[in-house]
């Protein structure tokens, strides 16, 4: 059977932007900045890539003031490889988001990794076709990310320093409130709002499903298939890894093992084959050695 | 009880299995060869088709898939499933793994980047009421053998196609709280 005419078709609705995220579950995102780092992570199975200018672990180095990327350097990574390719834009700097809306990005990262473009407001997400992306420490912030627009949310962790340690609280706070508000009654329910100073609607909406409207994935200092595996049991859907692998000794082999452990989180077999000989991983630093906590940036 | 099989390496694979799970019929997540046992049937959900491939070669799981299908067990491969299918694929990867050669050719991403991902109402063929379908930088038909049985098009491109014991969509009907396509689905298995 063919229908005549032409189908009517819809975009940006909101089915068609949590849609792609849907569609990255059980995957790795891979930070890159360059069109041959796009390459080996996409030869490694990465569901998506996240082109930035430096990595986290470089930005925290280098210090100065961290921007969205130079847009040659996007173009160069769309044109490298195949699968979605994300990029990230300075909290409240709609101007930057605007930009790589026209570079036809699949998903923007309003990001706390990059300076803060505003101490007070983030993005109006709802304006864009492309969606978004935020990063949440708890649930509170998720929500309120997730009000402003956002289709998907990233536990920040701590970027840049390979310490799992901030990625694991983050997880298990959104998840374990999540938990409680299932358990929470109507007046209960009232005073969760205002703490989490989020809105009512989306407090008892999760209190009725068990889960964020969005999917939930984790990121800021993985960098290790174990890594992948216990961000995975916690709660998360999908993991972003960035400086850990190519900050690691080397990446290629990285890049596929953290790929394998994300699908085969369950199975420790597995895990002991891809965890095998895999190199240096990136040095890696406490959080009582670092300066900047860019977990703390968003509002 | 009718047990399906849903490929769980990576992508919309839980929405698959709750959609089964509403029509009373037990989803088995696969990750290995041994969970394609005693099946009635098999959906190779959305995803990464890339991603899939690389992670249907290290779970050992490409020939054991292969063999069920040639073997007649019912197939849906929803998007990144329909690619999975394809005798010929376009804008794909040289090391792009094959599960059939059901005799369509699609180009990956043949719609464009997510700002062309859209929705719209099908007319498929045997429902009365439309379906709405969402497309998530979905693959297009480009070319279908007159042996394939299309269902339904968007804008004369084929969405929705049969062929022997495959159906297989560009689309996502896990997406959607509509269960009539894995209701016809399940009346193959």
């Amino acid at each position: 059977m063919s229908n005549e005419g032409t189908n009517e078709r819809t975009t940006a609705t909101v089915r068609v932007k949590r849609g792609l995220a849907e569609m990255l579950k059980g995957g790795v995102i891979m930070d890159v900045v360059n069109a041959e780092q796009a390459k080996i992570a996409e030869d490694a199975g990465a569901v998506a890539v996240m082109a930035l200018e430096r990595v986290p672990a470089d930005i925290r180095t280098d210090g100065g003031v961290a921007r969205m990327s130079d847009p040659a350097m996007v173009e160069g990574i769309q044109a490298a490889c195949s699968i979605p390719v994300m990029a990230k834009a300075r909290i409240g700097h709609f101007a930057e988001a605007q930009i790589l809306q026209a570079l036809k990005v699949d998903y923007i990262d309003e990001s706390e990794v990059l300076t803060p473009a505003d101490e007070t407001h983030h993005i109006d997400k709802f304006a864009f076709d492309v969606p978004f992306v935020c990063g949440a420490t708890n649930l509170g912030e998720a929500l309120r990310r997730i009000s402003e627009g956002a289709c998907m949310i990233r536990s920040k962790g701590e970027a840049g320093t390979g310490n799992v340690v901030e990625a694991v609280r983050h997880l298990r706070s959104i998840v374990g409130d999540i938990r409680k508000l299932t358990l929470a009654d109507e007046p209960e329910l009232f005073q969760w709002a205002k703490e989490l100073r989020a809105p009512l609607p989306l407090v008892q909406e999760i209190a009725e499903t068990g889960e964020l409207p969005v999917p939930l994935f984790c990121a800021g200092g993985l960098a290790t298939p174990a890594d992948a595996s216990l961000a995975m049991q916690l709660g998360a859907q999908a993991v972003f890894v960035g400086s850990g692998i190519f900050k690691s000794a080397d990446p290629a082999p990285r890049a596929r093992a953290i790929v394998e452990a994300t699908t085969n989180y369950m199975n420790p077999e597995v895990l002991v084959k891809v965890s095998r000989n895999l190199g240096t991983p990136m040095t890696g630093i406490g959080m009582d050695e670092i300066d900047v906590r860019m977990a703390d940036r968003g509002w | 009880m009718t047990r399906i099989g849903v490929l769980a390496l990576q992508g919309a694979f839980r929405r698959h299995v709750e959609a089964l799970e509403a029509l009373g019929v037990t989803g088995v997540e696969v990750r290995a060869p041994a969970d394609l046992d005693g099946i009635d049937g098999l959906i190779l959900p959305g995803g990464e088709s890339t991603a899939m491939s690389l992670l249907l070669g290290a779970n050992e799981l490409t020939e054991p898939c292969r063999d069920v299908i040639a073997g007649g067990l019912p197939v849906f491969g929803t998007c990144a499933g329909m690619i999975l299918l394809a005798e010929k694929v376009l804008d794909g990867r040289s090391d792009q793994v094959q599960l059939s050669d059901v005799p369509i050719t699609v180009r990956r991403n043949g719609y464009g980047r997510q700002l062309a991902s859209f929705e719209a109402d099908l007319e498929i063929a045997g429902e009365t009421e439309p379906f709405r379908a969402v497309f998530i930088r979905a693959p297009k038909v480009e070319q279908v053998d007159p042996a394939v049985e299309v269902l339904a098009t968007v804008d004369d491109d084929p969405v929705l196609i049969r062929y022997r014991n495959v159906l297989a969509a560009a689309f996502h009907p896990e997406l959607t709280p509509d269960l009539r396509l894995h209701r016809v689905f399940l009346l193959e298995c």
